[in-house]
C-alpha cells in the first residue's frame, strides 16, 4: 500500500489522464458559452491548469498553437502582479496585455486561483480571441498599440466573488460590441470555474491535499520524454530564411537552429526590425509558433506543459519584428507569427531531411468586413455589422504525400459556415471553392488555395480590412518542387487592392480574392502518373498545367477529361 | 396491435445478426447467427427459422418485424454506395471537400484528410442564389438545368443529391431541379437537402444529403429483396425499421431517407436500457454498452434517451472528433470511445499506459486467446486480475491462456514501468475504466447533469466486467445488469414507438417574435411528422413533442428547450425566454444579463405511445446464495487482491443476494461485484449491483 501523501503508480497514471480531461472540459464549456464567432465557430481559444508555482500542467488541444507558450508563461505574470497574499477564494483576474498575455489586445486571458481546504493550490487560465476591443478595429493600420484598442493590465475582474462594476463599465464604454465582449469574459470565468470544480472532485476522490505530488510526476515524465526525443536527434546546426510581404516593405525572417544534447535552441538574429504598422510580434507569440513547429517535427505526441516546453529555447533580438516591444502595434501579429514555422522548416529540412513539408500558405487568409447602409441609396432594412471570416490556403506538400487543400496550418482554427456568416451580417459570399492550379507542382503537389468572392447585400456598402500575405512572396517549393500560387485581391472591375489594411469597396462592386496554394515537394517529373490523371480529372490542375508541368500528351488529356465527364473514379 | 401479438426484432451487426421473438405475454426466444454481408437477408431468414423452431410458431404467425441494421453505416465507411452526383450552387462545388478547413490532429505533419464521399468530377453546379432571408437573388435557369440533366444521363448516375445554399429557408430551386431531373432521368434516385436535413450549415446539410443519396439505391434494393424473401418464407408481417433517433419508421420512409438508419443498432441498445429503466421506475439512467472494440455511453432521462441533431460517422483517425463526416439527422446522443475487450495497451513516451482505440479484433485476438496475439488487451488484464475464468470463458467455447496474458502484460507494460504482471493488469484496467469514466463525466457535464445521481444499466459482453468499477469512479450507487444483455439492441427494437422527427431552421429573434407564424410552422411540421407515423400505424394515437433550440444572439451553440403542448399551440415570447433562461442557468450556472435570445431550430417529434412497460415486481426477501467456490480477484478500489466467492448467475432467484467480492458467471459474461458492493437478483432476473450500505 502507498504511504500517505504519496500516490501509487497506477493512481498517478489515472490522475494525469483526469487532468487532461478536466482542461478539455474547461475548453468545451468556453466554446459553448462564448459569443465571439472567433471562439465559438473557429475555436480560437485555449484553456489550461497550473500548479501553485504557476507551472502549466496540462493544456486543452484547441485550434491555436499561438496560445501555447504564451498561456504557459501568463500565469507567472499574474502571480507576480497580483501577489499571492492578495489572492482570495472567488477571485477572477484578467488581462489583454499583448506582452504578458497572448500577443495582441484582442486576446483576453482570464486566470482563476484554485483554493482547496482554504489553501491556494493552483490556477486555471483560459484565453479567447474577441471580435472587437475598440480602437481602430481589428486590422493592420495602427501606428502604435494605443490605437489598437482598450488595454486591460493584469487586474482583478472579481474579488471574493464580487465583479468589479467600474471595470465592466469602462470596458462597455470602450468597445463596439459590449454585450459580446462582457459575455465572453463571463464565459472565460465560467469555464475556469468548471475546471476548478472538477479538480476538487478529483482531489477528494484520490484523497489528495494539493497538486504537488502529481505535478512532480507529470513534469518529470514530460521532461524525460522530451529529452529522450532530443537526445535521439542528430547533433547539428542549420539556418533558415524566408522573405514575406509585410505591410509596405518586405519582412525577412532569419533563424538559426541548433540540436544540442539536452535542448533545441532557435534564434531569430538577422530578422527584420519592428515595422511601423500593426504586424509586429511580441516574443511570447514568436515562442509559441516556434515551439509548435519544433514540437510537430520532434515530439508531436508529448503534451504541452511547463517541462515539455522548457527544452525548447527560443530567442529573438529585442527590437526585431519577432520581439517587438511596447508600444509597437501588434494587432495582426498572427500574419507574421504564423509564418515562423515555414522559416524554421527551412532550417529543419537540413537537419532532418525527408521529414519536413514544403512551405504552405502560412498565415490564415482572414478579413474583416464593416458593413453599413449605402450612403447614397440605403435600403430600408440596411444595418451596420462587423463580420470576421477565417479562411485557409493550401498547406505544403509532404515528402510522401500531397499538401492539404484549403486547410489551416500552422493555425488550427475552423472556418465559419457561409450560411452562418450570411445570417450574421448583410454580406453575400458569391464564391468559396478550391483554386485550381494553385498547388505548387512536384512529386507531391502542394495543397490548393481557395477562391472567394464577396459583395454587400442590396442597399449596403462596406470597408474590407484585409490581413493577407504571400502576394509577392508565394510559398517556395522544396527539393525541386514548384512554388505555390500567390495571393491576389482586387475588385471585380480589375481595380487592385492592398493585401493589408482597411479599404473602401464601392456599392455594387465585389471583392475577388485568390488565397495562396502550398508549394510542391520534389521534381514534378517524378510524380506518379496516376496522381496526375486524378488531379486533371478532378480539376485540381488544368489541361495546360498537365501538359507543361507534368508532360501529359494532348490525346491523353482529352481521354482523361472525357472519362471525368462520365463521372468515372480516378 | 391485434395480430401483432408475436413480434420479431432483427439487428444486423458487423459480426452477428440477432433475432429476437417475443409473444404477447412477454415470453422471449433469441438466435445469434453470423452476418452474411453479401446477402444480409440470408442471415435474417436463418435466424427467423431458428427462433420459430424454438418458440414453436409458424412464420405466418409473426405479426410484425422491427429491423435495425449497420448496413447503411458500413456502406458509408467502406464506400460501397451508388454512383452519385451532387448538384449545388455555383461557387460552392467544394463545400464537402473543404470541410471546416481545419486539422483534427494538431501535431501530425503527415496527417491525411478523409476523402469526400463524392470526388470533384461528380459534383456539378448550377447558376442560382437564394439569400439568408430566403429571397431569390439569382433565379434558376431552367435551360441550364435541362442541359445538366443530359450530362448526368450520359454519365449514367444511379442517384443524385441536390443541395443548394439556404434551401432550408427556401426550397423552391431544389424542387424545380428535382422536377426537371425526375422527368429526364427516370429510375434515378433523387435526394433534396431541404427534405433530408433542412438545417442551416451547408457542410453538414450537403454531406448528409449526399450520404442519403449514396446509400439510397443499395438500401432500397436490400429492403425490396428482404420483403420478397420474407414473403417466400411465408412471413406476411409488415417490416418496420429502427432509425437513429430511437423510433420506428415504415419501410417506404426508410427507403426514401436511408441515412436515418445510420446507428440504428446502438439506438436499439439505448431503447433497451430505457425500457429497463422504466420497468424499475428509474428516472436517471446511464446506459453503458461495452463490446469487443468500443464502449457506448448514453444518458436516459424519464425513460427517454437524450437526442442530438448532428453526429459523425466513419471517423478515420483513432475515433478522433472531426476525422469522420458529419450527418445531421435526429440521433440518440451517444458517446462512443475505442474501449472494448479487444482494445490493446502500450506505454507511450511519457511512460503512461495507453489503451485503445486499436483493437486486437477476433483475429489474432487478445494474447490470452493463444491465437498469435502478442500485445496485451483489456481481456488479458481482466483475466490476470481474476475477473475471468480461464476454463470457462464464453461458456467454455474459447480457452484462455493466463500465462500468455501475463507474458504480454510483462513485456508491453511491466518491463518499461517496473511493474509485475498483476500491477500492470491493474494499471491497464484502471486506464481503460478511467477513459470510459471520463467520457461519461464529460458527456454528463455537457448536458448539465450530475452523473452521481444516475443509475447505470450495463449490457454488451464486456460491460458487466467493468461496470462496478465505473460506478465507483463516477460515484454511482447502483448498476443493473439485465437479462438478455447479449441481444439488447434487438430487444430494444421491440420497445421502440413509431416516431418521426422533423427539424427546421428558422432564425427568430425574441425581439421579432411572431407567435402566429411559429404556431403555423409547428402545425406544418406536426402534419409532416404525423403523416410518416400514420403510414406505420393507421389507428394508434399520435403525440407530438415540440422543442426549440435557443441561444443568446451571437452564440454559436444552441440548447434544446422543450415546450408543452399549450406553448406550442400558442407560443409566447416571454414564456419561451423564461424556459430558455432556466435551461441555460442549469447548464452553465448563470444566464447572461442584457443579451438577446433567439431561436434557431424548431423540432417536432411525432410518436405513438411507448410500448407498455411491464413493471418489475417487488423483490421478495431472498436468501444469501451459497457460493460454488472462490478465486482471487484484484479489487481496484482497494488496490489489492481479495478472495471472491463464485456463483453461477442462474442460482440467483428473485431476492437472492451475495456480497462482494464476488463473481457471477453466465455463458455470455461475468458480473464482477467488488468488495464495496452487493449483488441482488430482481424479479425480472436483472442483477442489481449496489453499494453495500444502500438500503432499499
Amino acid at each position: 500500500m502507498t504511504a500517505p501523501g504519496k500516490i501509487s503508480t497506477v493512481a498517478q497514471q489515472v490522475i494525469w489522464n483526469r487532468l487532461i480531461s478536466v482542461v478539455e472540459e474547461q475548453a468545451q464549456a468556453l466554446v459553448r458559452t462564448a459569443f465571439s464567432t472567433s471562439v465559438r465557430e473557429a475555436g480560437d481559444l485555449s484553456a489550461g491548469i497550473y500548479n501553485e508555482k504557476g507551472e502549466m500542467l496540462a493544456q486543452a488541444v484547441t485550434g491555436t498553437p499561438g496560445h501555447v507558450n504564451a498561456m504557459a508563461a501568463a500565469v507567472a505574470h499574474f502571480i507576480r502582479r497580483i501577489g499571492r497574499q492578495s489572492m482570495f477564494e472567488g477571485d477572477v483576474y484578467l488581462t489583454n496585455d499583448p506582452w504578458e498575455g497572448t500577443g495582441h489586445l484582442h486576446d483576453i486571458t482570464v486566470v482563476t486561483p484554485s483554493f482547496y481546504q482554504g489553501r491556494l493550490i493552483g490556477f486555471f487560465a483560459s484565453t479567447a480571441h474577441v471580435v472587437d476591443i475598440g480602437g481602430r478595429g481589428f486590422g493592420a493600420d495602427a501606428n502604435s498599440v494605443f490605437e489598437e484598442g482598450l488595454y486591460l493590465p493584469i487586474m482583478k475582474f472579481a474579488e471574493r466573488g464580487t465583479v468589479d462594476r467600474t471595470l465592466v463599465a469602462i470596458i462597455r464604454g470602450n468597445v463596439r460590441e459590449p454585450d459580446q465582449l462582457v459575455g465572453d469574459i463571463y464565459a472565460l470565468a465560467t469555464c475556469n470555474e468548471i475546471g476548478h470544480r472538477r479538480l476538487v472532485d478529483t482531489l477528494k476522490e484520490f484523497a489528495l491535499d494539493d497538486l504537488e505530488a502529481i505535478s512532480a510526476f507529470i513534469l518529470e515524465n514530460s521532461r524525460r520524454a522530451t529529452l529522450e526525443r532530443i537526445a535521439a536527434l542528430p547533433r547539428g546546426r542549420a539556418t533558415g530564411a524566408m522573405r514575406i510581404d509585410g505591410y509596405d516593405r518586405p519582412i525577412d525572417i532569419s533563424v538559426a537552429l541548433a540540436f544540442e544534447n539536452d535542448r533545441v535552441t532557435c534564434d531569430f538574429a538577422g530578422t527584420s526590425p519592428v515595422d511601423k504598422k500593426g504586424i509586429n510580434v511580441p516574443l511570447v507569440y514568436t515562442k509559441a509558433y516556434a515551439c509548435y513547429a519544433l514540437k510537430c517535427a520532434i515530439a508531436p505526441e508529448i503534451p504541452n506543459n511547463a517541462a515539455s516546453l522548457a527544452p525548447f529555447e527560443i530567442t529573438a533580438p529585442p527590437g526585431s519584428i519577432l520581439a517587438a516591444e511596447r508600444p509597437a502595434p501588434v494587432a495582426l501579429r498572427h500574419v507574421i507569427g504564423q509564418m515562423i514555422p515555414d522559416a524554421i522548416f527551412d532550417a529543419l529540412d537540413k537537419l532532418l531531411p525527408g521529414r519536413i513539408p514544403a512551405e504552405g500558405a502560412g498565415c490564415l487568409c482572414n478579413f474583416q468586413v464593416s458593413l453599413r447602409p449605402r450612403s447614397d441609396a440605403p435600403a430600408p432594412d440596411a444595418v451596420r455589422a462587423e463580420v470576421l471570416m477565417f479562411n485557409s490556403g493550401g498547406s505544403g506538400a509532404r515528402a510522401a504525400q500531397d499538401g492539404m487543400s484549403a486547410t489551416a496550418f500552422p493555425s488550427g482554427v475552423m472556418t465559419m459556415p457561409v450560411e452562418a456568416t450570411e445570417q450574421a451580417g448583410p454580406i453575400i459570399i458569391w464564391r468559396k471553392e478550391l483554386r485550381p492550379d494553385s498547388g505548387g507542382g512536384g512529386t507531391f503537389r502542394g495543397g490548393l488555395g481557395q477562391l472567394m468572392e464577396i459583395g454587400p447585400r442590396e442597399g449596403q456598402e462596406f470597408d474590407i480590412s484585409a490581413m493577407l500575405d504571400r502576394i509577392h512572396h508565394p510559398a517556395r517549393g522544396r527539393h525541386g518542387g514548384a512554388d505555390g500560387g500567390a495571393t491576389t485581391i482586387a475588385l471585380d472591375d480589375g481595380t487592385a487592392l492592398r493585401g493589408k489594411g482597411k479599404q473602401f469597396v464601392p456599392p455594387q462592386r465585389r471583392v475577388e480574392m485568390a488565397f495562396p496554394g502550398g508549394a510542391g515537394y520534389g521534381d514534378p517529373a517524378a510524380r506518379d502518373p496516376v496522381l496526375v490523371r486524378r488531379d486533371l480529372a478532378h480539376g485540381y490542375i488544368s489541361a495546360e498545367v498537365a501538359r507543361s508541368t507534368y508532360g501529359l500528351g494532348e490525346a491523353e488529356i482529352a481521354d482523361i477529361l472525357q472519362e471525368a465527364k462520365r463521372g468515372d473514379l480516378f | 396491435m391485434g395480430a401483432a401479438a408475436i413480434r420479431l426484432g432483427v439487428d444486423i451487426g458487423g459480426t452477428f445478426t440477432d433475432v429476437v421473438l417475443e409473444d404477447g405475454g412477454g415470453a422471449r426466444v433469441s438466435a445469434k447467427v453470423l452476418t452474411t454481408l453479401a446477402a444480409p437477408e440470408d442471415a435474417i431468414l436463418e435466424g427467423i427459422r431458428e427462433v420459430c423452431r424454438k418458440a414453436d410458431v409458424a412464420p405466418g404467425a409473426i405479426g410484425q418485424i422491427i429491423h435495425g441494421t449497420t448496413l447503411a453505416t458500413n456502406a458509408l465507411i467502406e464506400r460501397r454506395g451508388a454512383k452519385t452526383a451532387l448538384v449545388t450552387t455555383k461557387g460552392f462545388r467544394d463545400v464537402i471537400e473543404m470541410r471546416t478547413e481545419s486539422r483534427f490532429e494538431q501535431y501530425d505533419l503527415d496527417l491525411t484528410l478523409p476523402e469526400p464521399l463524392l470526388p470533384r468530377n461528380r459534383r456539378y453546379v448550377v447558376t442560382e442564389r437564394v439569400e439568408a432571408t430566403g429571397r431569390v437573388l439569382v433565379p434558376l435557369d431552367r435551360a441550364e438545368v435541362e442541359a445538366l440533366a443530359e450530362d448526368l444521363k450520359a454519365a449514367e448516375y444511379d442517384s443524385v443529391a441536390i443541395g443548394l445554399l439556404h434551401s432550408y429557408v427556401n426550397d423552391a430551386h431544389e424542387k424545380a431541379i428535382r422536377d426537371v431531373l425526375a422527368a429526364r432521368l427516370p429510375g434515378v434516385a433523387l435526394s433534396l437537402s431541404s427534405e433530408v436535413s433542412p438545417q442551416m450549415r451547408e457542410y453538414e446539410r450537403f454531406n448528409t444529403t449526399i450520404a442519403n443519396a449514396y446509400i439510397k439505391p443499395l438500401m432500397a434494393s436490400y429492403l425490396g429483396r428482404l420483403r420478397e424473401r420474407l414473403a417466400a418464407e411465408g412471413v406476411a408481417a409488415p417490416v418496420f425499421l429502427m432509425h437513429s433517433g430511437g423510433g420506428i419508421i415504415s419501410l417506404e420512409t426508410a427507403a426514401e431517407f436511408p441515412v436515418r438508419l445510420v446507428e440504428s443498432g446502438p439506438a436499439g441498445g439505448a431503447v433497451f436500457a430505457a425500457d429497463i429503466a422504466a420497468r424499475h421506475g428509474l428516472d436517471k439512467v446511464l446506459s453503458f454498452d461495452m463490446g469487443g472494440t468500443t464502449a457506448k455511453i448514453c444518458l436516459i432521462r424519464g425513460r427517454t434517451p437524450k437526442t442530438a441533431r448532428v453526429f459523425e460517422v466513419a471517423r478515420s483517425y483513432r475515433f478522433k472528433k472531426g476525422s469522420g463526416m458529419p450527418i445531421s439527422i435526429p440521433v440518440i446522443d451517444m458517446v462512443e470511445i475505442g474501449a472494448g475487450g479487444g482494445s490493446l495497451a502500450r506505454v507511450d513516451a511519457m511512460r503512461q499506459i495507453r489503451v485503445g482505440p486499436e483493437s486486437a479484433g477476433s483475429v489474432p485476438g487478445p494474447a490470452s486467446y493463444g491465437r498469435g496475439g502478442e500485445r496485451p488487451a483489456v481481456t488479458d488484464a481482466d483475466l490476470v486480475l481474476g475477473k475471468l475464468d480461464a476454463d470457462n470463458f464464453a461458456g467454455g467455447s474459447i480457452a484462455l491462456y493466463p500465462d500468455r496474458a501475463e507474458r504480454a502484460l510483462a513485456t508491453a507494460l511491466g518491463e518499461p514501468l517496473g511493474m509485475d504482471p498483476v500491477e500492470a493488469a491493474y494499471g491497464l484496467a484502471e486506464v481503460v475504466d478511467e477513459n470510459m469514466a471520463n467520457a461519461a463525466r464529460v458527456h454528463a457535464v455537457e448536458n448539465g447533469e450530475d452523473i452521481s445521481t444516475y443509475t447505470m444499466i450495463a449490457f454488451g459482453g464486456a460491460a458487466p466486467l467493468h461496470a462496478a468499477r465505473l460506478c465507483e469512479k463516477l460515484g454511482i450507487a447502483r448498476c443493473l445488469v439485465p437479462q438478455g444483455a447479449g441481444v439488447g439492441s434487438a430487444i430494444g427494437f421491440l420497445r421502440a414507438p413509431f416516431a418521426f422527427e422533423a427539424n427546421r431552421t428558422m432564425l427568430t429573434r425574441m425581439s421579432a417574435f411572431d407567435g402566429a407564424a411559429i404556431a403555423a410552422l409547428f402545425r406544418d411540421m406536426a402534419a409532416e411528422a404525423t403523416a410518416f407515423v400514420r403510414s406505420c400505424d393507421a389507428a394508434a394515437p399520435i403525440r407530438c413533442d415540440h422543442k426549440v433550440y435557443m441561444r443568446y444572439r451571437g452564440q454559436g451553440w444552441e440548447i434544446p428547450v422543450a415546450l408543452c403542448e399549450a406553448d406550442a399551440r400558442a407560443p409566447e415570447g416571454a414564456t419561451l425566454l423564461a424556459l430558455f433562461e432556466r435551461e441555460y442557468s442549469a447548464l452553465f450556472g448563470r444566464s447572461v444579463d442584457g443579451a438577446e435570445a433567439e431561436i434557431t431550430v424548431f423540432s417536432v417529434n411525432a410518436t405513438t405511445p411507448a410500448a407498455k412497460v411491464r413493471p418489475a415486481a417487488a423483490v421478495p426477501a431472498g436468501a444469501r446464495v451459497a457460493p460454488t467456490g472462490s478465486r482471487a480477484l484484484f479489487d481496484a478500489a482497494l488496490g489489492a487482491p481479495a478472495e471472491a466467492a463464485l456463483y453461477p448467475r442462474e442460482d440467483f432467484g428473485p431476492g437472492a443476494f451475495a456480497d462482494g467480492p464476488a463473481l457471477l458467471t453466465e455463458a455470455e459474461t461475468t458480473i464482477v461485484v467488488p468488495a464495496s458492493r452487493r449483488a441482488v437478483a430482481l424479479a425480472d432476473g436483472s442483477i442489481d449491483v449496489a453499494l453495500k450500505d444502500t438500503r432499499r
